[in-house]
């Protein structure tokens, strides 16, 4: 074959892919783009809503509480999940080991909606803790559990400690045991060796994992929606609400450009940690 | 250690279990509201759910949307990554880079722009929109999965195919598409699980019809209701069921 | 004789760099050819061109006196055992054996006559029904084997095919695929950079280095006269004497005068190289010097010595003796060659 009937070939291929990401993922953003610099009630282009966005304290206090939360779920679910990873990799015995992780997964087979809602029936007024807590003599009266940024941490919390477990227990798995005991045969106890070796070879893994709940959690509208409430407002839901009570198109995608902008921040500034690039 | 070690799993697999374990027992309340105390058990919610025809038309469109949008992107995804992996094609890193990007952007966001450009073009909300946000977020993922297992074993032996007569739709037949079995079954089977339960998408794009999470939401905004657990205890049963179903089918496939 | 596969001055750019330069070869039919050189030095890049996965840059494959330059693989009279054998995981072994008849059409039952005679012709009848990850290495590469003769091509490609086999059964697998050549009569045109295995296989060797063949012959000539410094080095270690030619064709070195037994040109600076076999004790004076024995390895039928000249600047003397020879480290002898055995090499 020659060259240029491989390249044709080649563009046959990859040509329907390619055409479906870029008409119906690049447009939509040109069009969002166009869209957010003809602001409702403005005539011609102005970046009317961009301003919007620095000098409403309602729209930056939205992005803040963005960060916050995602830092925080971000963080609390590492801390979390590294343990019941390492405990399912190396304390188990090895024939329950893929039984004990197919459990500590289980409940990512309901529904995303579903689950949110799950926590709202355990967080509520009457919910389940409430009344333990109470029963038990522990509270005097129920407390506000639900409709508050606790709630929201929790619900993603909850999901992403499963991801996470199951992303840091495939790197710990990928460890040759070998390592474990060459840093055992060389003098180091059971915690020099973590810090020393097993820890820095699954660092790479944990950033990938990391970085992937920060994006999946800052875009999320369900969980801070249902958990959350209306109490204070998250970018997601704030660009919803654009739309929703206002069918303000240009708002909501002046947000969406600016959400997607300082997630791409991060993924510069977190580049050269993450190896996602090769695919 | 050791004690330490188990007493921390027990209290995470508590903390992961709780919500499912609540949302299942008050599927059986016998009363109105899924809170404590428990007076079931009781059917009377399943029954509500499987007669609400909303609910029931919304799980055959959910199924119909996630069949064919999973099956556009597990065809997308494996034409593109056989091509790039066959042959150099000019640019190919950002040609890879462009079809996975979207995995990084929020479902919300990715819908978003979707509305905006059907409203734009004066294309009316349905399920056929909603089909088509499906593919845009699970198109990636099927590349991501079907590239990966391209690797320089796989062109040998397609070149020890051709080496030997066979003409390229018999290798593709005989040879790539037994070969990548095993990840055209993974890919498929992810894109099913994620457009079954993708809402904001179907949220922003659906009117009338729509799918089974959009009617879960509508459920869910008349507050707590039993019939939103059994619902949701119904959901995860069924997701089980096939999940099991897929662990069986891998394990069966794989070499001993 | 007429050749059966020509390779006319073909040349092979990757990007800027040059990977064969100049190449020209003959393959008489029947033979079995090796091709032998070290990593980089475009045996493989050659192999792909004759198998047709690779179009040159420059030149011409002629097969049966047909231009097959740019012959798709499928189209011309070759087949390759790749490295990895490529065997399909998901086909029987007599399906991966069949593919290639059932390619030209040809009926299941015939198909299977013939693969089952093919797996017995390579030892692993039986085989038949199992899939390719329940055999051994050494079984998959049977089985490429038979996949790759089935379809009778004019000349058997085969691309590092003992590679990924353990030392033992890589000589073993040599000898049966040396019996196996024979009695299919199909020309063989193997490519590694294990020179034992040339040595065992080959009925004609080619050594390659830097995109270019350096030597060619039967291996026992390009062993003990190899015609470059490189081949004589990548064949196997020798003692190693420089000299300068003298205007009566002798050679003058820090031992002495050598007669040359080749042409080479006065003024012209030489190396003298003794294969380890063709370096003995001398009970006086060798012709060799003297020497301070550095280390004795014991190797089972033999002993490898390594020492120290003690004359010039001590050039290192390696020697192979006897197993039962008394010599140890730190003691003074002398060493002695039958002058048949040098080799003359130019720079």
């Amino acid at each position: 074959m020659s060259a240029a009937a491989r390249n044709l070939a080649g563009w046959a291929s990859v040509g329907p892919a390619l055409a479906w990401t870029l008409v119906f993922f690049v447009l939509p953003f040109a069009a969002m783009a166009a869209a957010s610099l003809t602001p409702l009630g403005v005539d011609g282009p102005s970046l009317d809503d961009y301003r919007q966005f620095f000098v409403n304290p309602a729209y930056w206090r939205a992005m803040t509480n963005s960060l916050e939360v995602t830092a925080m779920v971000t963080v609390a679910s590492v801390l979390l999940a590294y343990p019941f990873a390492w405990i399912l990799a190396d304390v188990v015995p090895e024939r329950w080991q893929r039984l004990a992780l197919m459990l500590a997964v289980l409940p990512f087979w309901t529904s995303y909606l579903v689950r949110s809602y799950s926590w709202l029936l355990v967080l509520a007024e009457k919910g389940v803790i409430n009344t333990a807590l109470v029963d038990l003599g522990l509270l005097a009266g129920p407390v506000q559990l639900a409709n508050t940024r606790l709630a929201t941490v929790i619900g993603f919390v909850h999901f992403f400690v499963m991801l996470l477990t199951l992303t840091i227990f495939a790197n710990l798995k990928q460890l040759s045991p070998n390592y474990r005991k060459a840093a055992a045969d060389l003098g180091a106890g059971p915690i020099r060796s973590f810090i020393h070796v097993i820890l820095p070879l699954t660092l790479p893994g944990i950033m990938v994992g990391a970085f992937l709940t920060f994006v999946l959690a800052i875009g999320d509208y369900i969980t801070p929606q249902i958990l959350g409430g209306n109490n204070e407002l998250l970018m997601p839901q704030l660009i919803v609400m654009q739309v929703g009570r206002r069918g303000d198109f240009a708002s909501a995608s002046a947000l969406s450009l600016i959400l997607m902008a300082v997630v791409t921040v991060a993924y510069v500034a977190c580049a050269r940690w993450l190896k996602i690039e090769r695919v | 250690m050791r004690v330490l070690a188990i007493i921390y799993a027990a209290l995470l697999y508590g903390f992961i279990f709780l919500p499912v374990a609540v949302l299942i027992l008050f599927s059986f309340q016998a009363t109105s509201f899924p809170i404590p105390p428990f007076t079931g058990p009781s059917l009377r919610w399943y029954g509500a759910v499987l007669s609400d025809g909303r609910l029931t038309a919304g799980l055959v469109n959910s199924v119909l949307v996630a069949l064919a949008s999973s099956a556009a992107a597990v065809l997308l995804g494996f034409r593109s990554a056989w091509g790039l992996a066959h042959f150099r094609l000019p640019g190919a890193a950002w040609l890879r880079g462009l079809i996975t990007i979207p995995l990084t952007v929020s479902y919300l966001i990715i819908g978003m722009g979707l509305l905006i450009m059907f409203n734009a073009i004066g294309l009316p909300k349905s399920l056929w929109a909603a089909g088509v946000g499906h593919v845009v977020i699970n198109l990636p993922l099927c590349f991501a999965i079907i590239y990966s297992q391209m690797g320089d074993h796989q062109l040998t032996i397609e070149r020890a195919a051709r080496d030997l007569g066979a003409a390229e739709w018999q290798v593709l037949l005989l040879i790539t598409a037994p070969m990548l079995w095993p990840a055209l079954f993974a890919a498929f089977f992810l894109s099913m699980t994620f457009s079954w339960d993708e809402f904001v998408i179907s949220w922003l794009l659906t009117r009338f019809d729509t799918t089974l999470p959009v009617e879960i939401w509508n459920l869910m905004r008349s507050g707590l209701n039993p019939k939103t657990n059994a619902v949701g205890a119904l959901v995860f049963g069924v997701s089980i069921m096939l999940a099991i179903l897929f662990e069986l089918i891998a394990l069966r496939r794989r070499p001993a | 004789m007429k050749a059966l596969l020509q390779v006319h001055d073909v040349s092979h750019r990757f990007g800027a760099s040059s990977v064969l330069n100049h190449v020209s070869l003959a393959v008489a039919p029947g033979s079995y050819t090796v091709l032998l050189g070290p990593s980089g030095s475009g045996k493989t890049t050659l192999l792909s061109i004759l198998g047709g996965f690779l179009l040159p840059s420059d030149g011409r494959i002629v097969i049966r006196g047909e231009d097959c330059t740019a012959v798709p693989p499928a189209k011309r009279p070759t087949a390759t055992v790749f490295q990895d054998y490529a065997l399909f995981p998901h086909m029987s072994v007599g399906g991966n054996v069949g593919f290639g008849l059932r390619m030209r059409g040809m009926g299941r039952i015939e198909r299977d006559e013939r693969a089952k005679a093919a797996l017995e012709q390579v030892g692993l009848p039986g085989a038949f029904a199992r899939k390719p990850h329940e055999l051994s290495g050494g079984q998959r590469q049977r089985v490429a084997l038979a996949r790759a003769l089935v379809v009778e091509p004019a000349v058997l490609l085969l691309d590092e095919p003992l590679g990924a086999l353990d030392l033992k059964l890589r000589r073993q697998m040599q000898d049966e695929l040396k019996a196996i050549q024979k009695r299919a009569g199909t020309a063989f045109i193997h490519v590694t950079h294990d020179q034992e295995e040339a040595m065992a296989l080959a009925d004609h060797c080619v050594v390659m280095n830097a995109g270019r063949i350096e030597d060619e012959g039967p291996p026992e000539r390009v062993y003990a006269r190899p015609a470059t410094r490189f081949t004589a080095g990548f064949m196997g270690e020798s003692t190693m004497i420089a000299g300068t030619v003298t205007k009566r064709g002798t050679i003058e070195t820090v031992l002495g005068t050598f007669a040359a037994l080749h042409k080479t040109s006065a003024g012209a600076r030489v190396t003298l190289a003794i294969r380890p076999e063709h370096v003995g004790l001398a009970r006086t004076r060798g012709n060799l010097g003297k020497g301070l024995v550095t280390d004795v390895v014991f190797q089972g039928s033999f002993k490898r010595v390594l020492a120290r000249s003690a004359a010039g600047d001590g050039f290192a003397i390696i020697a192979k003796l006897a197993a039962d020879s008394a010599v140890r480290p730190g003691d003074m002898v002398s060493f002695a060659c039958d002058p048949a055995h040098l080799i003359v090499l130019t720079e």
